[in-house]
């Protein structure tokens, strides 16, 4: 185990994994719980790691605190609390040496079903809130939040912060306040008269979440096209990118429905399937809106015809991929990274897109708005390559923050003023020289109609299939990835502080594992420098980081090293130095995953 | 798509409509289709049909497929942006740029390969959005650039060029866009442009999905002995069921029109297209009875032509989705974006 996890206090430093069984009312309890941390100021994240099933199969909860701010997964669990007895032998075998198991004690439990080194904690749930509670749905929630209360004694959990809560929950639906507080007071006392309260493990109030908030990335990202003003929103509905549209409808609702005529200020449309809903945005950009789709893997299958269409008809459009695990159908429900080829080289013949990589939800909103500004700058489509694990899950992160001098920049779009003034319009000419054509939108004026084909066309916009000028024009293209590279979001460069020639690479969802790696590392006195990627094309950095370093650790998680084969792609480098980093079996990455192997690595290399 | 660029001959003496364009400045690009193509006659009643109307080419978008039929669009209305998607997929690209600016005049124009096999999703739902699109469906039941093939509107025992029977049943655009709930369902024969371009005009100024499946035979590959299609068996089996008259706007207010016995369909200008019963049990207003009707003649082998279903108050998609009267595309950002204290505000629930 690494240094942190061997600290012999483990206030605010812990892992609780709930299990439970899905559709019992359970998220709200660990919700509940997970806030109640983070109000005592300890930051936390929590990670929902739940089947493809809407009720009755096994689901677990993750929450970590760390006094430290990380926020990856580590390979711990502290306290289980083993709700569902399905899964009670395998929650039991989890729990990491000297942790604790709490379990519904209202029946007998095999003796088998223990260990020396896993201290067990049981409270009769069921059988208080079936004493206390009517109906059975009520006894099924109120049983949750009683191991919420049993949390609070054990784990010195603020009940008065557990009240302020519940009191918010349900300020509308006061006359359930008290039945959630009975419960909780139940599971507590309970706990405090049977146990030695607080254990160890436990929480402490401090100040380490002032100015942050909880938010998923699906959200954070809807809040991203709302304030990027976007107006047209085709999709299907797809795990795990449906919360991110049903995200944006609501926040609509709220913000962009007039007052007094009741008029909408957007278009949402539930397409009949990926490909239309592929077909809808580009239309509705083309038309002149800002218009995105948010989708998983499948559906970028399905689109891929349509994006390869809008690359070679400069026609900007935004596509959210949340990634979840491939291939095919895979597992709807866990995270991979798995999609970064897939999007990179979407569609038949040369494409290549701009592809910007979110590494939490803060970074979703952000990258979001720079997503449809470089769709219009550049008039192709660009992705927002998130996944389910910051799509869907919890993060702490500060606060976002807004400009109210933002405006979206349209890119090159010739208004009917321009268009009178000039003598002719072509459609894909390259007058300024960055690969980057003029368009013109329909309905405004004469002079600026044009044909969009999908067919071999030439730098005016005319059908062609003569050789050269087809081929200008998709040289042209290269011209303008070479302007995309110098506008996507830079990667962010951390030196180790420390005289060393290994680097690391990552993106996305896999950056809080490495950052906690490489305190891992440092105390084992192995420092490396760390480079996060925010988009692809990569830039002169990459290039520059590659070249300092004799050995690139690439972290991600897919079981092919898509990143590590695109940077041997698009950069020129030594492939030999670049080694893999993978994880892949649909559960978020651990921290201790990283350190483990790249220290085994650098051991190796010293051996040989 | 090939075209090639058509002179524009204009003398002293053309006719002009009330913007001052004559019926050049609505042509397009010159065809490359086959001489006596169908498809080209309906281009030329579509040319015939905006000059009516009227209507600034600028406003309106041409999109299409892919196919014979969807290269139709460089060859009308050169001032009006066009888009040519990829294949069945035009539905949904049109469907896209309503939902940014409403106000654009829409012609879909498709083909039965196009529509009625890989598009034939799109074009359900399409028809089921009631998006404000004239959606016309140039319908030869052949593949005509891959070569012959049997499309899906082929009717089972017609026969291919080569002599092939053709056993599988065919689809009906018509029927299809009537049991899907269309507003407008309408048939008509491209050799017949005395109906053919009252029903364009009355699809424009149709407020939803104007389904108008135009019999369009493929001179090349399905214009012989043993087709459905072609134009001899046409000319021999289409019965219209009513019959177009154009009530001019001076007009249109004091005219009575015989209910039962005429489908009057206001147009833009306040004209009015009226069709005449030529049938007298046919009811263009009763869904089943239409269906009923169809199914009929198809089984006596009737090719049944004219504005065979309509519904001039079902709610087209933007009444649906209750979107704002000004186009998305032009409201304000400021009227779009809560700004930094909305964000604020937002964000005091994230703790």
């Amino acid at each position: 185990m690494t240094q942190k996890s061997s600290h012999p206090s483990r206030v605010n430093d812990f892992v609780i994994k709930i299990g439970t069984v899905n559709g019992t009312g359970s998220a709200s309890a660990n919700t509940l719980l997970m806030k109640a941390l983070f109000r005592m100021g300890i930051p936390v994240t929590g990670k929902n790691l739940f089947p493809s099933n809407i009720q009755g199969l096994p689901t677990w909860y993750e929450i970590r605190a760390s006094r430290d701010g990380y926020n990856a997964r580590t390979g711990r669990v502290d306290v289980m609390v083993a709700m569902n007895a399905q899964t009670y032998e395998q929650d039991l075998a989890e729990v990491s040496p000297g942790g604790y198991l709490i379990y519904d004690s209202s029946w007998p439990r095999d003796g088998q079903l223990a260990r020396d080194d896993v201290q067990l904690i049981g409270i009769p749930l069921a059988d208080m809130v079936n004493r206390h509670f009517t109906p059975a749905r009520v006894r099924i929630l109120m049983k949750n939040i009683a191991y919420v209360g049993a949390l609070c004694a054990l784990m010195n959990i603020d009940r008065d912060v557990v009240r302020a809560l519940i009191e918010e929950t349900f300020a509308a639906k006061k006359k359930l306040i008290e039945p959630n507080m009975q419960a909780i007071a139940l599971g507590h006392d309970y706990a405090r008269k049977h146990f030695d309260c607080p254990l160890p493990v436990r929480a402490e109030a401090m100040n380490g979440t002032d100015d942050h908030i909880l938010i998923d990335g699906n959200q954070a990202a809807a809040l991203g096209c709302l304030y990027a003003g976007a107006t047209v929103g085709a999709w299907y509905p797809i795990t795990p990118s449906t919360s991110l549209m049903d995200a944006f409808e609501s926040l609509c609702k709220r913000y962009r429905i007039d007052p007094d005529t009741e008029e909408k200020r957007y278009c949402v449309i539930q397409a009949e399937d990926e490909l239309a809903a592929a077909g809808m945005v580009i239309g509705a950009n083309w038309a002149g809106a800002r218009a995105f789709t948010p989708t998983s893997g499948p559906g970028i299958s399905l689109m891929g015809e349509f994006i390869g269409f809008a690359y070679y008809t400069e026609i900007p459009a935004v596509f959210f991929d949340v990634q979840r695990v491939g291939p095919s159908t895979g597992m709807p429900t866990r995270t991979q990274q798995c999609d970064l080829m897939a999007a990179a080289y979407c569609s038949h013949g040369d494409t290549r897109h701009p592809v910007l990589l979110p590494a939490d939800p803060r970074e979703c909103f952000e990258l979001s708005v720079a997503a449809f500004d470089l769709a219009d700058r550049l008039q192709t489509p660009v992705f927002v390559l998130s996944d389910l694990d910051i799509g869907m899950n919890d993060w702490m992160v500060p606060k976002l923050s807004w400009d109210d001098d933002y405006r979206p920049d349209r890119g090159k779009v010739l208004s009917a003023d321009e268009l009178e003034q000039l003598n002719a319009f072509h459609r894909f000419d390259d007058t300024d020289g960055d690969g980057i054509p003029y368009r013109t939108l329909p309905g405004s004026h004469r002079k600026g109609a044009y044909f969009v084909r999908g067919s071999g066309h030439n730098r005016f916009g005319g059908y062609t299939e003569d050789a050269e000028q087809y081929q200008e024009v998709v040289d042209r293209l290269l011209n303008k990835w070479e302007t995309a590279r110098e506008r996507v979001p830079q990667p962010i460069r951390t030196d180790s502080g420390h005289h060393t020639n290994i680097g690391i690479i990552a993106f996305g969802s896999s950056h809080g594992a490495v950052t906690e790696a490489l305190a891992q590392l440092a105390d084992r006195g192995i420092h490396a420098n760390y480079l996060r990627l925010r988009a692809f094309p990569f830039g002169n950095d990459v290039q520059a980081f590659l070249d300092e370093h004799a050995t690139v650790f690439v972290v991600e998680q897919n079981r092919d090293g898509q990143l590590r084969a695109l940077l041997k792609l698009e950069t020129h480098t030594d492939p030999g130095k670049l080694v893999s980093i993978l994880h892949y079996n649909g559960l978020p990455l651990p921290s201790n995953a990283v350190s483990e192997r790249i220290r085994d690595h650098v051991r190796k290399e010293a051996v040989a | 798509m090939s075209f090639i660029t058509k002179p524009k001959v204009q003398w002293s003496g053309q006719r002009r409509n009330p913007l001052g364009l004559t019926i050049r400045d609505y042509e397009g690009g010159m065809s490359t289709l086959c001489a006596g193509c169908g498809h080209d006659s309906v281009t030329a009643a579509l040319v015939q049909a905006f000059w009516e109307l009227a209507i600034k080419p600028e406003q309106v978008i041409k999109m299409s497929g892919i196919g014979c039929s969807s290269k139709t669009p460089a060859y009308f209305l050169n001032g009006a942006h066009g888009f040519n998607s990829v294949h069945g997929r035009m539905p949904s690209v049109a469907t896209g740029a309503l939902a940014a600016q409403r106000d654009l005049i829409a012609v879909g124009i498709s083909g039965d390969g196009d529509s009625l096999s890989i598009g034939m999703g799109q074009f359900a739902h399409a028809v089921r959005r009631n998006i404000n699109l004239l959606y016309i469906i140039e319908n030869n039941g052949v593949y005509g650039l891959t070569k012959g093939q049997f499309s899906a509107s082929a009717d089972p025992g017609s026969k291919s060029k080569a002599g092939i029977e053709n056993r599988q049943q065919a689809i009906d655009p018509v029927a299809t866009a009537i049991s899907l709930g269309g507003s407008f369902a309408a048939r008509s024969f491209s050799g017949d442009k005395a109906q053919l371009v009252p029903l364009i005009k009355a699809g424009l100024a149709h407020p939803g999905c104007a389904v108008l499946d135009v019999i369009s035979p493929c001179v090349t590959f399905n214009d012989h002995e043993g087709s459905t299609k072609s134009y001899a068996w046409t000319r021999e089996h289409h019965e219209s069921v009513n019959s177009p008259d154009l009530v001019e706007p001076a007009d249109a207010i004091e005219a009575s029109y015989d209910e039962g016995q005429e489908l009057p369909v206001k147009l833009h200008d306040d004209s009015v297209i009226r069709f005449r019963k030529l049938e007298s049990d046919y009811d263009p207003g009763d869904r089943a009875r239409a269906l009923e009707y169809l199914e009929r003649h198809r089984a006596e082998g009737k090719v049944v032509t004219g504005l065979l279903y309509f519904d001039p108050n079902q709610p087209e998609f933007h009444q649906l989705s209750g979107t704002a009267l000004q186009p998305l595309r032009d409201i304000d950002f400021e009227r779009l974006n809560p700004g930094a204290d909305g964000l604020e505000q937002m964000q005091k629930k994230m703790r």
